[in-house]
């Protein structure tokens, strides 16, 4: 039987198992969206389409799905470039269907045009123009298998107009076939032993876990694996979750906001295990005095990523969950147990560090941001799912929320997208309606995506914003403060900012405010308490500062302490 | 370091755009470029010519590589190779130089395609030393115009570049 363009799409997207739709709709996709009345899909009408990637984003990482997004040709497409260049970044499966006009249009400048295929050719996994309805199936369910598969990553599929209203015959393909695009998903078995036996050579090791192990599903076998040698954990804030944050093994987050024990055991390491990591700069600080006595095995299943950065000794290409699984199939035949114990001065090294400096801070005077960290975790027993914004509020929630399972911790870490938060909280909370979800946000941050307020009203969805509102760009602050002088400039939000209390109930939210320390445990139970959107503003000290921190560019043992 | 690489990508809009992109993006160097269909109508061949140190040209045939309608990527440096390239070049003469013109082109088997009265249009294929070569003796005698198609090669020997 013939369908047509916007019929086969919805055929296809039930193909797929999609659930939900992140949307906004315009002219060019009109006729897509008069299909999606009679479609099994929830329906989600964001305000703003980088709100609708950021939310697709959001329900990607909580719920390891594809998240799709559908908007309009032009302004509709380019608003979507922020989240799909912060998916692409921290390789989220994401499927962005943008409308376009009428292919016999195309490059005549119309109304709403925009040649989106090559704006996000830099930022997409892979993208597509449809040009002829015959393609259209095996271009969508090329699009879902590429974002979900390999290291993943967004997809954006462009749809003209006349495309949709056409009719062809439909027929989903079975299987997808591109002769360019076979990731590699089982690590070489000879470096895999070699791997092994490097392992049990090292005396000072150190695992080094990024986003990869999450990406992967590869948690319990990380955790299978430490349980079985003694390695200390130390994770990239992609990688918190993948390894219990409270775990004695776990160092907690490495880099330029990292605790001293992570970095110090880093510098003092034999052997660098990376497991779906990219040796990022914010990770490696001075990347020629990174790790400078270790060997280095890299598990990552993107070739580009190995020796990019960093030269690396043992490369195994390959999906972080199977070359785990291999690694711990080959040590089940040898002696762990003398090595565990053996590893037990490097151990009680790195206990010292902790002991010289942890992460610390004093809850005197007004509310630290850091607190109202802790106290999230401890009435919720880390049972909830965290998003971030940028700057301050993202790394003190790295450093204070030990993070206990996998997908509960949504940031942007790559692109570093203010904004994001919100909608990814969004996201998460239509991927999981009865879980608590709650976006750790800055009095910055929040104004960039806040009309989703409308939004999460709208479907009467509980998140919970809450705002550690210092009255600046707090890391832009901080850093002027450290490096330029302390010339504030334009990172003052003093008195500017509106009343978020107020902010929240004109979008019929619920609005709570804390200004002592003494409120904040009331306050958050309270907040956690309502079935419904809830902004809370945490007036917290002005002052506080991110700590340790490594200047951009110095070698990752030169923290600045206080 | 010199690095000729020759590629097999699908023949479909935008490809060309996105190996460019991938270039200019992250700073890699391009020599030089030259892009066709191959026997099967489906695939194009590129022969690409770029510089840079080991850690450099690894990145950039992985990054190659990881692109979705590149199928096959060969980098030719650690093979033996052959490459040519064809230029046009537009020569100015006088009554005087005509005929040191002509023997120029003669000795590098050069073809003249077009005559005017004040110019010949000569045809040269070569590797780059011939073509360097020629462009500087041509030179002295005044180039009104150049054109090069970019080099491509292939791989000695009975197997195709592809197969290496």
């Amino acid at each position: 039987m013939k369908k047509t363009g916007s019929q086969i799409i919805i055929e296809c997207l039930k193909k797929e198992g999609v659930e939900v739709i992140f949307n906004y709709p315009g002219g060019a996709v009109l006729p897509l969206f008069d299909e999606l009345a009679h479609a099994p899909f929830q329906k989600i009408l964001v305000r703003h389409e980088q709100a609708a990637v950021h939310a697709a984003d959001g329900y990607a990482r909580a719920s390891g799905k594809v998240g799709v997004v559908l908007v309009t040709s032009g302004p509709g497409a380019t608003n979507t470039v922020t989240g799909i260049a912060t998916a692409y970044m921290d390789s989220i499966p994401v499927v962005v269907l943008t409308g376009q006009i009428p292919t016999y249009l195309i490059g005549n400048d119309a109304f709403q045009e925009a040649d989106i295929v090559g704006i996000t050719r830099p930022c997409t996994k892979h993208n597509y123009l449809v040009k002829d309805i015959k393609e259209l199936s095996r271009i969508i369910k090329e699009a879902f298998y590429i974002a979900r598969s390999g290291r993943p990553g967004p997809v954006l599929v462009d749809l003209p107009k006349d495309i949709l209203v056409e009719s062809t015959e439909f027929k989903y393909p079975d299987k997808v076939t591109i002769r360019g695009y076979r990731p590699v998903y089982e690590g070489h078995p000879g470096q895999i032993q070699r791997a092994v036996t490097l392992i049990l050579k090292s005396k000072r090791p150190v695992l080094y876990v990024g986003g990869g192990v999450i990406s992967s599903n590869a948690s319990k076998e990380l955790i299978q694996l430490v349980e079985m040698l003694g390695i200390p954990v130390t994770m990239t804030l992609m990688g918190l979750g993948a390894f219990p944050g409270n775990h004695p093994l776990s160092l907690g987050m490495l880099g330029m906001h990292g605790t001293y024990r992570a970095n110090m055991a880093v510098m003092e390491s034999d052997l660098l295990i990376a497991l779906g990591a990219r040796f990022d700069d914010r990770v490696t600080g001075k990347i020629e005095s990174f790790a400078p006595q270790a060997k280095i095995i890299h598990i990552d299943i993107d070739p580009t990523s190995i020796s990019k950065n960093v030269k690396v000794d043992l490369p195994i290409v390959g999906d972080c969950k199977r070359v785990l699984g291999k690694i711990i199939t080959l040590l089940e035949k040898e002696d762990t147990h003398a090595y565990k114990e053996g590893l037990q001065k490097w151990r009680r090294q790195i206990e010292g560090w902790k002991a010289i400096y942890d992460l610390n801070y004093r809850q005197e005077g007004m509310i630290k941001p850091q607190f109202v960290i802790e106290k999230i975790f401890e009435l919720t027993r880390g049972e909830v799912i965290i998003s971030t914004e940028v700057g301050q509020n993202q790394m003190w929630t790295a450093q204070y929320f030990p993070f206990m399972k996998p997908r509960t911790l949504l940031t942007s870490g790559g692109l570093g997208t203010m904004g994001y938060g919100f909608p990814a909280a969004i996201g998460a909370q239509i991927a999981f309606p009865n879980r608590l979800v709650v976006n750790i946000s800055g009095d910055g941050s929040f104004q960039m995506n806040s009309q989703e307020l409308a939004t999460a009203v709208q479907y009467r969805l509980p998140v919970k914003v809450a705002i550690l509102n210092n009255g600046c760009l707090g890391m832009v602050r901080q850093w002027q403060e450290f490096f330029y002088e302390k010339r504030y400039v334009c990172s003052s939000l003093e008195g500017v900012s509106p009343d978020f209390v107020k902010l929240a109930e004109a979008y019929g939210a619920v609005g709570l405010r804390a200004t002592q320390p003494e409120e904040v445990v009331s306050t958050l139970k309270k907040a956690f308490s309502i079935r419904e959107p809830v902004v809370i503003d945490f007036v917290i000290d002005p002052c506080e500062n991110v700590y340790p921190m490594v200047p951009a560019g110095e070698p990752l043992n030169q923290m600045r302490l206080i | 370091m010199r690095h000729v690489i020759t590629l097999l990508v699908e023949n479909e809009f935008g490809v060309l755009a996105r190996i460019a992109g991938l270039f200019s993006g992250r700073g890699f160097n391009i020599e030089s470029l030259s892009v066709a269909e191959t026997l099967d109508p489906t695939i194009s061949t590129m022969t690409i010519v770029t510089r840079g140190d080991d850690a450099i040209i690894e990145q950039v045939i992985k990054q190659l590589n990881k692109l979705i309608p590149v199928i096959k990527v060969v980098d030719l440096i650690d093979k033996e190779f052959v490459e040519r390239e064809m230029i046009l070049v537009k020569v100015s003469t006088t009554p005087q130089t005509r005929d040191e013109v002509l023997r120029i082109a003669e000795i590098f088997r050069g073809r003249i395609i077009d005559v005017g009265n004040k110019t010949y249009t000569i045809e040269v294929t070569g590797d780059e030393k011939k073509i360097d070569a020629i462009l500087g003796l041509l030179k002295p005698l005044g180039i009104k115009e150049l054109v090069r198609t970019g080099r491509v090669a292939m791989a000695r020997g009975s197997k195709s570049s592809t197969e290496l």
